[in-house]
């Protein structure tokens, strides 16, 4: 580690709060109709596309109207890319003559990006067409959309008084015209001006110094960029995504993008904070968030910097582990996109995660086996929230009453849909894990045998339910047998809980606010965030100790002990 | 309570119980205790025989029995603390039922005449039924002839006797209690078997419990903690496998019970029983759990004014002279005009005056005769033989009598009236043949200690409201030197009902007490409703809550037991979960170190053998439910603080207490099963 770097860092994360605060203000503004700087230009768009889908956007929903505008809107927006991919070679815009694509990996594709997950069973330079493309992009901004609603939903119903939680279409068109639009647009062409390629051109050929032939493959890179970092959906242009020299080309453009992917869901915090009329509730669970993923970050960090000591004394040298890093990002720069890419759930990666150290390898795997340092656009805040229901559940009694949050009474109703919702994650990770690892067509895609093909396994499984999307590598992933199964552990970790979410912020929504006395848990106090975290850590994490303890960790201390696999 | 309970028995019916139920279908009602039975009946089954599910490595058999065993103690364990806190009920069931004997009733028709004996079983409701001097009350009723002292210590415990009679508030009676003097006549209100007694035997016996609000969702909860876990052990046969490694079943099962939250699992109804228990040896009948849970959560507590924040009778404190008028001329007017009163406001007006020196000769009395008060006068007096006549009363009225007679009205009595008013006091003017002569200052006496009672109420966040019928000077003075948040003056019946509605309209969550019929309305729609066992049938019917006592004032200590029953819930279950900690580092490197040797860097507590590890976290696992069955019965001893505190507190001790008292004892366990040669079974 160095002082350059840890400064770097703090310095980073300071001005991710800095702006943060604002956009989460910002984001509530726009929800809640009230009047923000881009009124005068977009208010006419917006009531065109009003008049043209047939939206009364003044009509609000209950939970079950707001849950089935969500679902339905998925679906449709799913079918139209399905068919964009299935019939890429008959469509437009395809000046690579690129060839149909497989099945299975279009169902794990369409059912990736619809979830904001973008795991990616393809190599996009090599399989997809540009339409194709443009079409996964169309999903990368309306993903993160989704997942910003429903939490939106789900803070109105703690609005005293108010019953419904919005309109969906209208939050949707909203969302989109004032958050994602304009943002996106603004750091593409920062992008483009650090060397991001944006062109509708095919691939060139170059003609290397020693007479070698290159196909370089190029497209509309910038603008995918944007919104890939963004709306954390992480889904790259490139197979080897953001450590693509054209996807992520300078240091400057690594931090564009790195700022760009903490940016929502950090905002979303003071946004609930607005909703609940608490600024101190936002601070508070941003201070133990940001508190867990800085002690993360400096875990994989000096893991990193550390490098690995079986090489250094093999081979009587020191210094970082630098394998399947890209040298023009450093050490810092590579830690901390990591750490970010896990906590935010982006899944955008600018190095080889596979080739992280064992203790380097924890941090991102435990982040999103967390699921909740921060977390995606919208489902973060979610996660985060359903483990505030259930600290408020089980500690709350200890003030002698029963327990409430925000003014709204948690009965057993909201505890079972809480419990479900947190069941949800151990089950589709670890399940899913065990059959791989029983079955011979899981078998089969480990191309590192012994701890570490467990690892493998657990990440890729794990990424997929968190919907993160970033990959270990060294798992053969597109075959059938794990496109579909983590096609289907993507869906799971997606809507299900978002629907219980919904669920209980329709109860909540009928339930009357009963105001704060001295005997109330408060939940905005630092000693609350610290039982926060312990809940999160004991229910959240110890869960899956044991897998950890039979990957990275045995591995972790099989290198200390000069073990090598 | 007085009544004599006997223990004895209680724990040795408690043990056979425990085996009782193990019955599954007994246990399925508890999910986190019946997987830990299922998990002792496969352990069992591979006992007998260790290649039940395949094969298992050598010298499997004594670990399995030893495994099976803790199991099994375990599960006993919650049973015993299930069935101590239902022989504790049970046992003060007895005693009231002891009183509960057949008795004969003597019926009677509408017009009194009798009918014939019949037995108190038998009666139904309506039936009429006349009871004399040294007869049991055959079933509950209302007298509708007749006044009575009764004796109701079967059921209050308390020994002095009350006054019973026809007509009004005081007019119900409870079946099992002894009519001492005089006789009434009664018409039957309940059915046999739904009496009052009844339906307490039945409430103290837990036959009738049922999982409060909150102990459902917390169930809840521990199901899904349950699954979660049942999800983690799953998942692990198969990754072992693949790391070409098997893992013993039993060992298996010993981590799930080791995770699962049985420590709250197995006392959880245990705490809810000793909750409803410790109501009820507060002489407090509540008749549900959520009533007592509803207590905690309770925000505004609405207290009558009179018997509850003052006593119930207000005491001469001055007496004032109008301008003009001797002041011993006063005082002794005023002492005259009480002499026959003996109501305890008359009787201190006598004392204050003989405390200031003035007494009346016996002669002065001699044909003197009293006038005694009545709701239409509004005044009390004497007449002395001379046909002197001095009275006191409220001041409109003897302002009214002084008019008549000398016309004239000195303009200092209004300001008197309302110097005492503003001060909180209650004014009576006193004449003296038709002359005013001064204002008596009757005041309120706050009850002692009620201040520092508000005061931690007010800590607790929970606002009051005094309701009386003073007005608005007199209630606030006394809302301030008690230390009551709020008041509501001039009140009438129906002004409860309003201000509990304005509360619950707010979300907030309303107890009360009551004991007349027209408190009922208010007293069932406040969500806690302590009635007085003094009060009408009706406000008894209304209430969750009766106070055997008819003490007003214990509501406060309601509100207590309420939040202790919570807190002990709470502190229990984050105890539990926070033992996981310790648990997961015990068994984890325990399980895999054999296939993966490095993880014997995780066994931070240098235990002594795999198998060693996993009997030490079992054993402590079983053993921290005995330990705890006093905490869980008795309560986490609550002092009123602030949530945040609170918080901190109990977070400290059981949470933090839960993470770091499991190292100690399964490190403790371990040494124990090593010294005893143990740790290689």
């Amino acid at each position: 580690m160095t002082i350059r770097g840890l400064l770097g860092d703090a310095l980073f994360l300071a001005v991710l709060t800095a702006v943060a605060v604002p956009v989460g203000t910002y984001i509530y503004r726009v929800m809640e109709g009230q009047r923000t700087l881009l009124d005068r230009l977009l208010d006419p768009f917006d009531r065109l596309i009003y008049r043209v889908a047939g939206i009364d956007p003044e009509r609000g929903m209950d939970w079950r109207g707001y849950a089935i505008a969500f679902l339905l809107s998925n679906l449709v927006m799913a079918i139209v890319v399905y068919l964009v991919l299935v019939f890429q070679t008959s469509l437009p815009l395809n000046p690579a003559r690129i060839g149909p694509i497989a099945p299975t990996t279009i169902f794990n594709t369409v059912v990736s990006f619809i979830s904001n997950c973008d795991w990616q069973v393809y190599s996009g330079e090599t399989a997809l067409s540009y339409l194709s493309q443009w079409a996964l992009q169309f999903l990368q901004f309306t993903s993160p959309a989704s997942g910003l609603l429903v939490a939106i939903a789900f803070a109105r119903s703690f609005t005293p008084g108010r019953t419904d939680l919005g309109n969906f279409y209208r939050d949707f068109v909203r969302s989109l015209t004032r958050i994602f639009f304009p943002i996106a647009l603004l750091f593409a062409i920062a992008l483009l001006a650090t060397g991001v390629p944006d062109t509708l051109g095919g691939a060139v050929t170059a003609h290397t110094l020693s007479g070698g032939v290159q196909t370089i493959s190029r497209g509309p890179v910038a603008a995918f960029e944007a919104i890939k970092q963004l709306g954390t959906n992480g889904g790259g242009f490139f197979n080897a995504n953001s450590a693509h020299p054209f996807e992520n080309p300078t240091p400057i453009s690594n931090l564009i993008e790195e700022f760009l992917m903490a940016l929502l869901p950090t905002a979303l915090l003071f946004t609930f904070g607005n909703y609940i009329k608490n600024r101190k509730q936002a601070w508070v669970l941003y201070g133990v968030t940001m508190g867990l993923m800085v002690v993360l970050l400096l875990v994989l960090y000096s893991a990193e910097a550390g490098g690995n000591p079986i090489l250094q004394h093999l081979l009587k040298v020191s210094g970082a582990n630098w394998i399947g890093k890209e040298t023009r990002f450093g050490i810092a720069g590579t830690s901390l996109f990591a750490t970010l890419t896990t906590a935010y759930t982006t899944g955008a990666v600018n190095a080889m995660h596979d080739s992280l150290l064992p203790l380097g390898g924890i941090v991102p795997l435990f982040q999103m086996m967390l699921n909740a340092v921060f977390g995606g656009v919208g489902a973060g805040l979610l996660n985060i929230l359903m483990f505030v229901i259930l600290a408020v559940f089980v500690t709350g009694l200890m003030v002698g009453r029963t327990p409430e949050l925000f003014g709204k009474k948690i009965e057993a109703r909201e505890v079972k849909a809480a419990a479900a919702a947190m069941l949800i994650h151990p089950l589709i990770i670890l399940w899913p894990s065990a059959i791989a690892l029983a079955s011979a067509a899981g078998l089969a895609g480990i191309f590192n045998p012994g701890l570490h093909g467990l690892s493998e396994v657990v990440y890729a499984y794990t990424s997929a339910a968190a919907n993160n999307g970033s990959a270990f590598a060294g798992l053969g992933a597109s075959s059938p047998f794990y496109a579909i199964t983590t096609g289907i552990v993507i869906l799971l970790g997606r809507y299900p809980s978002m629907l219980l979410m919904l669920y209980i912020a329709g109860s909540l929504a009928g339930k009357k606010t009963v105001p704060a006395s001295p005997g109330t848990l408060r939940t905005d106090t630092w000693t609350f965030g610290v039982v926060y975290m312990g809940v999160l850590l004991i229910v959240g994490a110890l869960t899956f100790f044991p897998a950890l303890a039979l990957g990275p960790i045995a591995e972790q201390l099989a290198m200390l002990a000069g073990k090598v696999f | 309570m007085q009544r004599g309970i006997s223990y004895e028995g209680v724990y040795r019916q408690a043990l056979v119980d425990s085996f009782a139920k193990l019955d599954p279908r007994v246990q399925w009602r508890n999910p986190v205790m019946f997987v830990v039975e299922v998990g002792t009946f496969i352990t069992l089954l591979l006992s007998v025989d260790p290649r039940i599910f395949g094969s298992t490595g050598p010298g499997a058999r004594p670990y399995d029995i030893v495994v099976t065993v803790i199991l099994l103690l375990t599960l006993l364990f919650a049973n015993f603390a299930e069935a101590l806190a239902e022989g504790r009920g049970r046992a003060q069931a007895a005693s009231l039922r002891r009183t509960k004997s057949d008795t004969v009733a003597h019926r009677i028709d509408e017009s009194g005449r009798p009918m014939g004996d019949a037995a108190a079983s038998s009666l139904r409701t309506g039936d009429l039924v006349r009871v004399a001097a040294g007869e049991l009350v055959p079933a509950d009723g209302e007298i509708v002839r007749g006044v009575a002292s009764i004796d109701e210590s079967a059921i209050t415990g308390e020994s002095a006797p009350v006054i019973r009679e026809a007509g009004g508030d005081f007019s119900s009676v409870t079946g099992g209690t002894k009519v001492l003097s005089d006789w009434i006549e009664m018409r039957v209100t309940a059915e046999p078997g739904k009496s009052f007694l009844d339906r307490m035997i039945a409430l103290v016996e837990g036959a009738e419990r049922q999982k409060s609000p909150n102990e459902i969702a917390l169930t809840v909860l521990l199901s899904a903690l349950t699954l979660i876990f049942l999800i983690v052990i799953d998942s692990l046969p198969p990754m072992a496998h693949y790391l070409h490694s098997t893992l013993s079943i039993a060992t298996l099962i010993a981590l799930l019970v080791c995770l699962i939250p049985t420590t709250i699992g197995a006392l959880l109804s245990a705490i809810g029983i000793a909750g409803m228990d410790r109501v009820i040896r507060f002489n407090i009948i509540a008749k549900s759990g959520r009533a007592v849970e509803a207590a905690g959560d309770v925000d505004t507590l609405i207290l009558d004014k009179t018997g509850t924040i003052t006593l119930g009778n207000r005491m001469a404190d001055a007496f004032r002279p109008l301008p003009g008028v001797e002041a011993a001329q006063m005082v002794e007017a005023s002492l005259l005009a009480s002499y026959y009163d003996e109501t305890p406001e008359g009787r201190s007006i006598v004392d204050l005056a003989r405390k200031q020196g003035v007494d009346v000769a016996p002669d002065v009395l001699v044909g003197a005769a009293a006038i005694a008060f009545s709701a239409e006068t509004r005044r009390s007096g004497i007449v002395l033989a001379g046909g002197r006549e001095i009275s006191k009363g409220a001041v409109d009225v003897i302002k009214r009598m002084a008019l008549r007679g000398a016309g004239a009205l000195p303009p200092e009595l209004d300001a008197i009236t309302e110097e005492i008013a503003r001060a909180g006091g209650t004014p009576l003017a006193v004449i003296d043949q038709g002359m005013v002569l001064g204002v008596i200052h009757l005041k309120d006496i706050i009850k002692p200690g009620m201040q520092d009672r508000f005061a931690a109420l007010r800590r607790m966040g929970i606002h009051t409201v005094m309701v009386t019928g003073d007005n608005p000077l007199t209630a606030a003075t006394i809302a301030r030197e008690a230390g009551v948040d709020d008041f509501i003056a001039e009140a009438k019946p129906e002004d409860k009902m309003r201000r509990i509605r304005e509360e619950q309209s707010q979300g907030k969550l309303v107890a009360m007490t009551g004991d007349g019929t027209n408190d009922a309305p208010a007293l069932a729609q406040a969500d806690v409703g302590l009635a007085m066992n003094s009060g009408t049938s009706a406000a008894k019917e209304a209430g969750n809550m009766v106070d055997l006592d008819s003490d007003p004032t214990k509501l406060i200590e309601v509100v207590s037991i309420g939040k202790q029953l919570l807190i002990t819930r709470g502190a229990i279950t984050t105890f539990s979960i926070a033992n996981d900690v310790a648990k997961y580092f015990a068994i984890i490197p325990a399980m895999f170190v054999a296939t993966v040797p490095a993880l014997q860097a995780l066994n931070v507590m240098h235990l002594t053998s795999p198998r060693s590890a996993i009997l030490s976290a079992l054993i402590f696992n079983a053993l921290i439910i005995p330990a705890l069955i006093p905490l869980a019965l008795r309560g986490v001893r609550y002092r009123p603080m602030n949530a945040t505190q609170m918080l901190q507190r109990n977070m400290l001790i059981y949470g933090l207490g839960g993470v770091i008292a499991p190292f100690l004892g399964i490190k403790l366990i371990d040494l124990a099963l090593t010294a005893l040669g143990l740790a290689h079974i």
